[in-house]
Parts: structure tokens; C-alpha cells; sequence
């Protein structure tokens, strides 16, 4: 087979306008609802008409039995490009990439990426009986118990492979909870302990109550365009420098211990010109502490083994030597499903912009993010990073 | 580790009886391949024609070289544990109320990574296990893992109790007294620590040569029935339906009668109105109760075995009537499965070449002795199953109707 050719960079491809609607547990409206939200925070945020959106990019699992084309004539829109993106915890990121191509070829002038998930009361137990025939056929059987159960095979295995403990997960999920009492939008308002997390009800071993996220309604969205667009409408905004996705890597390791991030590293810092040391902050996909950990390792902050060594030699704090999930994540901000994928990528334009507020990591130029999703049978298929920089 | 299964306290009558649940149902249609495996104790995986390999999930194409010749095959049962957890929090009502519930990952021998169920017994990662094929409360086949030795109490493990219809503290209805099988079953029911054993018998005021044998037996209890009278099953369901847990249908009636006989036609009759009729009755008055028991307690009623004639799968001439009353019967039996299905209770049908009886007299070996169809029986309360082939000559039938059913018929009677 032909080697590939070297990838064109993103060079002039910017974000604007990061967008959050405020998060609810459940929520009695429809995922167009949120959506709705979010088109027109878009909008409010650019002073343009979201009917001068060209693109438009939607991610979500509730919006059934609608498709995109078919959105677009419920808010309005006419497009010129359009995508959806059912990738869950990769979405935001390989939306992003999808855009910025498109942008970059003239195809569209402005994406609206946008990614919403209502819950209703029953809906995350439909969500979890129909989420794949692999799923179907040969996971929720066996005692129904989720992404957590799914989860928790992949965990005990780390920890018994790697040595990692629970309370080096522990220490993640509390840094986040202390990010997170500094974001109003998050659910989790209350401080967290270690002890508090170490002696909460087991869920699905090892895994207890605050290893996991808590699914709830809710929306993120941005826009991505190009340079001049901005400039022209008068936007702050973020620079892409790079981005990868790599879905199914690894196949033949009987347990998921990775994800395919490891293929493509490389590219993403070569692309950027940077170094994983250059990070001022990363948003990883925190599910679970555990992948944080795995990222950690798969995006080179550290080797294959060594995430428990380096989460028990950092602090993940705003202030932090490695500020992570400054938003406080999913697991103190809320899983609004798809939605999941996109709040690293909001909270890092945030943090690049400088309207990150009360956890503004100090100085931010460089900012990494990642996305994970996709849990089809027994590992996470999909994986994706990007670096975003300061505009100057 | 399992401890024993203990009897089960006398239920309060003023309790509410808990509704039977069951596992999550959807598959795809491909993975009924392993659905038919589980039916009949097999253990399948699908392999590729072309490159050889195992392949699971059930799949349309083979991902290693894309061929669709994707049959399921026979497989090792060896696998080593990868990792483990214990369930603690489900929506899913049916395992809610079986919390927790431990499953593992495990990686066959073979190749394909499996998600099981994991029984108590079993060591953590690393150890080696032997999987089955079970079918489910729902009647949908899951993996199963067992420890590769024997541990103690291991037929009793709880998970592995959803999978099977061991009849352990439980109380069973034989329906036919007078079937030669009634004795035999009777004994392996009470070796296998059935509570009680209802026999049923028609027309008490005959002789019954195996009175005093059956009666001999702890726990048997004889019970008045008479499956040609509606009255008769429906009686008895009054009075004991609420204490079934297992019903062995053992009524038969072999009558020699060729098709071109002057009578054939009331010969059949009576034929039908003993066995499938007969299976009718009982099926009015025995199963809204037996269904609506699925979960009554640890030892909640669980299974219904029917003994069918295998030539009811396919016609032989010197017993024309008696296979065409059991092909009916047969079919009765699937929509039984599908009405008896929402209470989780099983329906096995044994299929038996003919019995070493003097119905059978004139057939020569090999012949199936009564006690083997009872072993068969309980073999299959005990494992789960759902289709048991007793007998070299079901067996022979089977593995031909499988290959060509045609060539089954063209070659009866000869």
C-alpha cells in the first residue's frame, strides 16, 4: 500500500464563540430543544443570523428519528455543508476536523458544530439496551450494567496490569470537583473528598459511586471558520494547530489498555510544532478516571504504565502542575451525552480566550484536548486529539 | 465461593408473589445462531469458511478477510479470564432484583474475546475457565463461565440457578401415572431433591402396576387427573396448580393403525384427544399459574417438560398416528414456549426414539429403556436445555433431519 502523503496543516482554520447550555439532570424537552439553545447562543455570540451558518455539524443520541438534513428545516438553516457526527466522546473533536477542512476548501464559510442530549427520566436506559447490535447481542445481557460494567472490566484490568489503585483515580475525580466548584455551570456543587470517594457505594467493582459520570440534558457548541471570517465579523477567537482521530487501533489486545492516540501522536505535536511538555492545560475524555489515565499516557505525558506514577506526582488543580479538566469534566460538570465530546473543546477555547473567569489557568497559549467514545462491545473505538493555541 | 441452596422458607400467604422479569431479549437475528446451539447444550462460535478463524460478536462478514462464510461451528470450551467486576447498580428490572451480579471478560482458547457470565465458584483473572451455552430466563442464549473443577455446591450458585430448572426444593407434576416412564422419573426427581411429587393418575379405582414402587418414594403423592377430561385438569389446577414448579407431561397413547383402515380415522382421534388434547388441558390450567410463579422465590416454578415421540418431527408409517399426534404436540409445545416465555419458564421438549414397552413390542432395537428418557430429562432440568434427543435412534434422527430432511422421509419405514 501507497504511504500516505503528509497531511496539509490547518493553518488559518480558527474557533469562536464557545457555547454551553447550562446543564439540567433531566430535562422534560427534546434534544432540539437544546439544540435550539445552542443555535441561537450561536448566533447571539457572532451578531449574525444563524441562517448565516453554511455549515452545520450536530452530534447527539436523542434526536432520533430525525437526521441532520432533516434539523436543518427545523431551526431555519439552509447549509451548504452539513455532517452528523454519532461518535459520542469523539464528536466534538472529529466534527472539528471535518469543519475545518471545509472551511479551509471554501466549502462552507462558517460551521455551526453543535452537540445536544436531552435525558429524560427512562431515556439512559433505552439509550443503553439499544446502543449497538454488538452491544445488543452480546453486552447488555449480562447484567445490564452499562458503560459502567463495560468500564469496570477495563479498569480491573489496568489496575492489575499497571498497579494503579483507586485512590490514584480518586485523585483525579477530586482535582476535578475542586475545578468544578469554580464553574457555575456545573452540576456538582458540593466539595469531594478522598475519603468521601474511596468509602462511597460500589456501582460496578472497582468502580463505586464518584467514579462515575452522571448523564444528564444539555448542549455545547462552537463555530469554526476562517481566520479572515473572523477578523471580518469582529470574533475572538482560537487557533487550530492540529488534529487526529483513529477509530478500532489495537484490535488484537484482548484487553483495551489503549486507545489510538499511540498511532497518530506523533502527527498531532509535529503538526503543531510542539511538545506534550508545551501544554498549558489538557481536557481529556474523563468517563472515567481510568481513560484520563490512559490518555495521559497514549497522548506522551508520560510512558504505557507509568499514568498511576505520574497522576501520584502531579496536581490536576486550575493552579494546579498539571491543570486537567479545568471545567471539573464529566464527572463533576454532568454527561449530556454527546455533548460529553464538545466541553473540552469549549472549556479550552474558554481558557484560550481568557473568559474562563474564576479557573482561568494563568497565561494559557497551548492547550491540548481529547476525545474517546464509543464503547460498541467490549473497548472504546473511537479516539481523537487536538491543540488549540491563543490567537497571538 | 456458593454455599448451598437451602430449602427455601414456607412463603407467607398474605406476601405479595414477586412478577416475573426477564434479561434483556433484542438480538440480532444472526446471533440465534447460538440460541439454537444453547437449545441443545452445544457450544458454537461462528467460523470463517475461507480463513479459519473464530469470529464473536455474532457477525456478517468475517473481519479478519471479509468472507460471509461465517457458519457456526463447534468450539473449544477452554478460555482464561481477563478481568472482572461485580454489578452492583443496573436499570435493567430483571437484575435489579439479582444484584450483584458478577461478570467477566474472558479470552477463549479459540481466539474471540468473550463477555460472560461468571459463576461464583471461579478464581479472578488468570484463571482458566470452561464456558457453556445457556439460555437465559428470556430463552435467549448467553455465555456462561464455570470453574474448570468441580467446587463445592456448584450446581447451586444463583446465577447459574437463572440459567438452569434444577429441580432441587422444588415440586413437580407428573401428569401419566401410568406411563412407564412415571417410575423412573419419580426417582430421579427425588434423587435430584425434588420437594414433593405429585403423580397424577386416571381412573384410581384400576390396578397400577407401579403403585407400591411409587408410593415407596418420599415426597410422591398420588393426584386424580385425567387429561381427556377438561373438568378432571382443571380440578386438579385448583388444588395444586399454585404448588407447581416443574410439570413432566408423560402422557402418551400408542395405537398401531394404518392410514387405509376402516376406524383409522377414530383411532387418531383418540390419539389426539390423550396427547395433544390432552396437552391443551393441561397447558388452560396449568399455565397461567406456573407463569405467573416465575419468580415466586428462589424455587418459583420454572419449567415445563413435554416427552414427545421424535418421530413427530418426521412421519414413520408403523406408528403413522402416533407421529402425527406428536407433530401436533410439537407444535403446541412452541406456542406453549411463547406464552410460558414472559414468566421465564422453560419449555423442554425430549424427543425419544421408541420406548422398551410392549407398545413398542414389535420394533426392533435399539429401544430406549424408561429410565434413560428420566436421565435425559433431568440432565436437561439440570444444564437448561431445551431440546434433549434421547436415545441413539432420536439421535440418529436428529443428526439426519439437520443434514436432509428429505431424505428422512424418503427413507421411512424402510
Amino acid at each position: 500500500m501507497a504511504l500516505s502523503r503528509a497531511r496539509q496543516s490547518y493553518d488559518g482554520v480558527v474557533l469562536a464563540v464557545p457555547v454551553t447550555v447550562p446543564y439540567q439532570r433531566f430535562s422534560i424537552e427534546t434534544a432540539h430543544w437544546w439544540m435550539g439553545k445552542a443555535l441561537r447562543a450561536l448566533a447571539e455570540g457572532a451578531g449574525i443570523s444563524h441562517r448565516d451558518f453554511d455549515g452545520f455539524s450536530v452530534a447527539s443520541f436523542t434526536m432520533g428519528p430525525d437526521v441532520a438534513v432533516g434539523l436543518t428545516q427545523h431551526f431555519g438553516l439552509s447549509p451548504r455543508h452539513i455532517d452528523h457526527v454519532p461518535m459520542g466522546g469523539a464528536a466534538g473533536i472529529v466534527s472539528l476536523r471535518r469543519a475545518a477542512r471545509a472551511v479551509q476548501a471554501g466549502d462552507a464559510d462558517i460551521v455551526a458544530c453543535v452537540a445536544a442530549d436531552t435525558n429524560r427520566v427512562d431515556s439512559f436506559r433505552h439509550l443503553l439496551a439499544g446502543f449497538s447490535r454488538f452491544s445488543q447481542d452480546a453486552v447488555y445481557p449480562y447484567g445490564a450494567g452499562g458503560a459502567n460494567g463495560s468500564f469496570a472490566l477495563i479498569a480491573r484490568a489496568y489496575m492489575d496490569r499497571y498497579g494503579a489503585k483507586r485512590e490514584d483515580f480518586g485523585k483525579l475525580c477530586v482535582a476535578q470537583r475542586d475545578n468544578a466548584l469554580k464553574n457555575p455551570n456545573a452540576l456538582m456543587k458540593k466539595p469531594l473528598t478522598l475519603e468521601q470517594y474511596m468509602s462511597a457505594r460500589p456501582i460496578a467493582e472497582p468502580f463505586h459511586l464518584f467514579d462515575c459520570v452522571m448523564p444528564c440534558a444539555g448542549a455545547e457548541a462552537f463555530l469554526v471558520m476562517r481566520e479572515e471570517t473572523a477578523v471580518s465579523l469582529g470574533l475572538p477567537f482560537v487557533r487550530l494547530l492540529s488534529a487526529i482521530e483513529r477509530h478500532n487501533a489495537f484490535a488484537e489486545d484482548p484487553v483495551q489498555v489503549r486507545g489510538g492516540w499511540v498511532v497518530d501522536r506523533d502527527e498531532l505535536y509535529g503538526m503543531a510544532g510542539s511538545a506534550p511538555d508545551d501544554m498549558d492545560f489538557v481536557q481529556t475524555y474523563d468517563d472515567y478516571a481510568v481513560i484520563s489515565m490512559m490518555q495521559f499516557e497514549d497522548l506522551g505525558f508520560c510512558a504505557k504504565g507509568e499514568g498511576p506514577d505520574f497522576v501520584r506526582h502531579h496536581t490536576f488543580t486550575i493552579d494546579g502542575s498539571f491543570p486537567h479538566n479545568t471545567s471539573g469534566g464529566q464527572l463533576s460538570v454532568g454527561q449530556a451525552g454527546a455533548a460529553g465530546g464538545h466541553l473540552g473543546l469549549t472549556e479550552a477555547m474558554r481558557q484560550l480566550l481568557g473568559t474562563a473567569d474564576g479557573r482561568q489557568v494563568e497565561d494559557a497559549k497551548l492547550g491540548l484536548v481529547s476525545g474517546f467514545g464509543m464503547i460498541n462491545y467490549d473497548r472504546g473505538l473511537a479516539s481523537a486529539a487536538a491543540i488549540l493555541a491563543r490567537a497571538s | 465461593m456458593t454455599g448451598p441452596f437451602l430449602k427455601p422458607k414456607r412463603k407467607n400467604p398474605l406476601a405479595r408473589t414477586t412478577q416475573p422479569l426477564l434479561p434483556p431479549q433484542a438480538r440480532s437475528r444472526k446471533a440465534h445462531g447460538l440460541t439454537l446451539a444453547a437449545a441443545t447444550g452445544r457450544f458454537v462460535l461462528q467460523c470463517c469458511g475461507e480463513c479459519g478463524r473464530y469470529t464473536y460478536p455474532a457477525r456478517e462478514a468475517c473481519p479478519n478477510c471479509l468472507s460471509s462464510d461465517l457458519t457456526f461451528r463447534d468450539a473449544p470450551t477452554g478460555g482464561s479470564l481477563l478481568s472482572e467486576t461485580q454489578i452492583e447498580v443496573t436499570s435493567d428490572p430483571y437484575f435489579r432484583e439479582h444484584m450483584p451480579w458478577r461478570t467477566g471478560l474472558v479470552q477463549l482458547d479459540c481466539g474471540p474475546i468473550v463477555i460472560v457470565h461468571l459463576h461464583g465458584g471461579c478464581g479472578g483473572p488468570g484463571s482458566q475457565l470452561k464456558l457453556s451455552l445457556q439460555l437465559d430466563r428470556a430463552g435467549q442464549a448467553v455465555f456462561f463461565a464455570k470453574p474448570v473443577l468441580e467446587v463445592p455446591h456448584m450446581e447451586d450458585d444463583p446465577q447459574w440457578r437463572e440459567m438452569t430448572a434444577d429441580p432441587r426444593h422444588r415440586r413437580v407434576l407428573i401428569t401419566d401415572g401410568r406411563s412407564p416412564l412415571a417410575l423412573p422419573m419419580a426417582q430421579a426427581l427425588k434423587k435430584a431433591g425434588a420437594a414433593r411429587i405429585f403423580v397424577g393418575v386416571a381412573d384410581r379405582w384400576k390396578p397400577l402396576d407401579q403403585q407400591a414402587l411409587l408410593a415407596a418414594i418420599e415426597g410422591v403423592e398420588f393426584v386424580d387427573l385425567d387429561l381427556t377430561s377438561e373438568r378432571s385438569v382443571q380440578e386438579l389446577a385448583m388444588d395444586i396448580g399454585a404448588k407447581v414448579e416443574i410439570l413432566v407431561n408423560t402422557a402418551d397413547h400408542v395405537r398401531p393403525a394404518h392410514l387405509f383402515d376402516a376406524g383409522a380415522a377414530n383411532a387418531a382421534r383418540e390419539a389426539m384427544d390423550h396427547t395433544v388434547m390432552g396437552l391443551m388441558r393441561l397447558a388452560q390450567a396449568f399455565g397461567p399459574v406456573m407463569r405467573s410463579r416465575g419468580a415466586d422465590g428462589a424455587a418459583g416454578a420454572v419449567a415445563w417438560v413435554n416427552v414427545l415421540s421424535v418421530h413427530g418431527l418426521s412421519n414413520v408409517p408403523q406408528f403413522g398416528v402416533h407421529s402425527a399426534a406428536h407433530a401436533a404436540c410439537l407444535s403446541l409445545s412452541q406456542w406453549l414456549r411463547t406464552e410460558l416465555r414472559p414468566g421465564g419458564i422453560r419449555v423442554i421438549n425430549a424427543f425419544t426414539g421408541p420406548l422398551d414397552t410392549e407398545w413398542f413390542q414389535t420394533v426392533p432395537p435399539p429401544k430406549v429403556a424408561p429410565k434413560a428418557v428420566a436421565d435425559a430429562v433431568l440432565d436437561g432440568l439440570k444444564r437448561g436445555l431445551e431440546d434433549i434427543y434421547v436415545g441413539d435412534v432420536a439421535k440418529d434422527i436428529e443428526a439426519r433431519l439437520f443434514d436432509n430432511p428429505k431424505a428422512v422421509e424418503r427413507e421411512a419405514g424402510q
